[in-house]
Parts: C-alpha cells; structure tokens; sequence
C-alpha cells in the first residue's frame, strides 16, 4: 500500500499542460492509481470528448512515474464522465488566483451548465459580469468581462 | 454484429459532421464563430474517436479508431446524407447543426440508460456537450430568421436545400442498448418546428426524402471530403504525429 499511496502522489503532482495552476488530481482527471504486480496503474478520466490536451496528459503522468522508477500503464476511464463538479475545492481556488473564474458546482443543472448564475469575476470579486462569448481559448472556457474592472477574464464552464 | 455496425452509423455521423464544421477554422463569419465551429468539430471528432474505438474492440478484427476513420472507402462509409452536405452559408451550416443537435441530444439522454456501461459513458459526456450546440445553433436559426430581410431569406433557402435530409436521422441499424431513432422523431418535430414559429421560418411542403446514407450510397461530396481527410495515411500508410 506504500508503494500505490507513493504512485498516486507521484501522478498526482503532475500540472494539466493548459492550466498549469492546477495538477491532474486537483482537476479531478486522475482518478486512482493502484499497483497490479510491478505495474502502477492510473485511470484517468478526459474532460471534453474532444480535448486534445489527454494524450499529452496521459504520456506526462506515465513519464513522471516512469522517472520515479515506476512501471506505469495508463488506462482512459470514460464512465462515469468527468464533470466539472470534480475539480476539488483547492483547484477552484487555484483557477481563480489564476485569473479563471471557476465553475458553478452541481453541473448536472441546466442552470449551471448554461451559466445563467452569476459569474463573478476572478480579479475584483464583482459580480456585475458580461459573457462575450460561449467559447474560449480551450472547449472547456468562455470568454466573460468584468463590468466593474473591464478586466476580460475566462470562465471553466460546467459540464 | 448488430452492435458494430450501429456504433459505426453514429461514429461516421460524428466524424463528417466535425470534420465538415472544421471546414470553418479561419472562415467564420467572426471570431467568436470560428471558435465555436472548431470547438464543436472538437466534440464531435472526440465523440466520433470513442465510438470508433469501441466499434474496433467490438468487431475484434484487430482494427484501430485510425483504421476506421482513415481507411475506410466512402461506400463503407455509414452516415446519413444530412451530415455531409456541404457548408454552405452560414444559415446553411447552422440548420444542419441545429438538425443533428436536436436529434442526438435526445438521443444520448436515452442513451444514458444503455445496459451497455461504454455507451453510458459516451452518453453521459456527449449528451452535456450536444446541449450546448442545440442552444447555439438554436439561437442563430432565430436570430438570422427573424433579422433582416437578407438573413431571412438565406435561412429559409437553407430550410429549403436541407428539407430533402432531415428523416434519414431517424434511420439506422436496430440495436437493443442503442435508443430507438425513430422514437425520437415526434419530439424533433415539436422542438424544430418551435424554432421555427419564434424565427418566423416556414415549415415546407413534404418532398421525397434523400436517403441511402446508411447503405453506403453517398452523394459525390463524400468522396471528395474523405480524399481531403485521408490523404495524409493513404499517402504514407501508417504515419503517425
């Protein structure tokens, strides 16, 4: 159990590669790691059908276990689908000293995966906010304004 | 087999469709457009790549998603003749969107009770993603139907030209964990023509509907698309990034 607890801090401390702020635990996209034999497995969990960042993903945590004289095999997770409501609490805090707002929780709403709660803006905490656009820089962002600072900044939209 | 060749129909659906809107990048009317047409080519490629690789691991002939996508000649090919239609104008790409979108969001929320654990899997993410091209799409069907003069009038010929295309959506291979498509055709009706009303866009007369789609029996455009997308492996078999 040494060993496996080690593997997961080991994958866990991995960054995502577009938000660097935050590690692959953290945004909830690694699920677990567990020692089958000589073999660390991690399940990961993408976040779009169609991020392109989850090989890169997938070849950097594999990378950090293989340098930490791990055998790791990676297997892609698909159910039960990632949501953004499994970014952890420390993550959302990181996002939004980063500049992104986080996500609203309970995206299994309509209300929350429409965004029609108010974003408040991740510089000056107004919530007199404006979207721009529904999509970003990335699938899973949408561009807002702040009406208070006229700072733009992004949103991690719910899904 | 019933299986794979329902995974492959909604697969090719997925990946013409995207590699269609990915026409767009660099295109788009604005930037705010071209990011929302490539991100939902996103979706629907991501989409496409999961059920290319479960059909592969169902036929258990030792194929890959890659196989499937870039080796396949157009008469194996399985999607409806909806989905392949070219861009076109705005109006144009944005019905066939708003088409697809209100047929597969449905689709995918029945889809979420699938016996079948992978299929569940796909649904549960895709379902999420196609409600944010229905609402999208949605809204330009009304705000170009119901704008100015011009907008309307490209928005209703586009009614028109895609009319022929609509019904082969709900035609497709039986497979006991896949939802039925044609139990999903009142509700298509009811939302479209809903749209429709709030765009002040006429729902035309019946025509004699184009289909052979799913037989492999493709317009030319096809063809044409998949020279594009697969030249680079038939070029140099087995090259990979």
């Amino acid at each position: 159990m040494v060993t496996a607890s080690k593997a997961w801090d080991v994958a866990a401390a991995v960054p995502d590669p577009e938000l660097p702020c935050v590690t692959v635990a953290e945004l909830g996209i690694l699920r677990e790691v567990v020692m089958e034999g000589d073999v660390a497995v991690a399940r990961v969990s993408p976040t779009y059908s169609g991020c392109p960042a989850v090989q890169f993903i997938e070849e950097a945590i594999a990378e950090a276990l293989r340098d930490a004289g791990f055998q790791p095999r990676i297997e892609r997770v698909i159910s039960p689908p990632w949501t953004t409501d499994w970014i952890s609490d420390a993550g959302c805090e990181k996002l939004r000293a980063f500049g992104i707002a986080p996500p609203q929780k309970a995206s299994n709403s309509k209300r929350a995966l429409f965004g029609e709660t108010v974003v408040a803006c991740p510089r000056c905490g107004a919530t007199d906010t404006e979207k721009l656009s529904e999509f970003g820089s990335t699938p899973c962002k949408a561009h807002y304004r702040c009406k208070a600072c006229l700072e733009p900044f992004d949103y991690f939209k719910c899904i | 087999m019933a299986l794979y060749r329902a995974l492959i129909e909604l697969a090719d659906d997925h990946l013409v469709l995207g590699h269609r809107l990915s026409e767009w990048c660099g295109h788009a009317p604005m930037l705010e457009e071209d990011l929302a047409l490539s991100n939902f080519a996103l979706d629907l490629i991501g989409t496409a790549r999961s059920l290319y690789a479960y059909a592969a691991e169902v036929e258990g002939k030792g194929r890959t998603e890659d196989d499937l996508a870039y080796l396949r000649s157009e008469r194996e090919y399985l999607n409806c003749l909806l989905v392949e239609r070219p861009n076109g104008d705005f109006a144009h790409t944005m019905l066939r969107e708003f088409y697809f979108a209100t047929f597969m969001e449905p689709f995918w929320q029945a889809a979420l009770a699938s016996s079948d654990k992978v299929i569940a899997g796909i649904a549960g993410k895709a379902m999420k993603e196609m409600a944010y091209h229905l609402r999208h799409a949605g809204e330009w069907i009304v705000r170009l139907g119901d704008g100015t003069e011009e907008s309307a009038a490209r928005m209703q010929a586009a009614v028109v030209d895609l009319h022929p295309y609509w019904e082969e959506l709900f035609s497709g291979g039986d497979c006991d964990v896949l939802p039925d498509r044609a139990a999903i055709r009142p509700a298509w009706e009811a939302s479209v023509k809903a749209v429709f009303a709030e765009a002040n866009l006429d729902w035309p007369e019946p025509v004699y509907g184009q289909n052979g789609g799913r037989d492999g029996m493709h317009s030319e455009v096809l063809g044409r698309m998949l020279s594009d997308m697969q030249y680079l492996q038939r070029a140099h078999p087995g090259a990979t990034w």
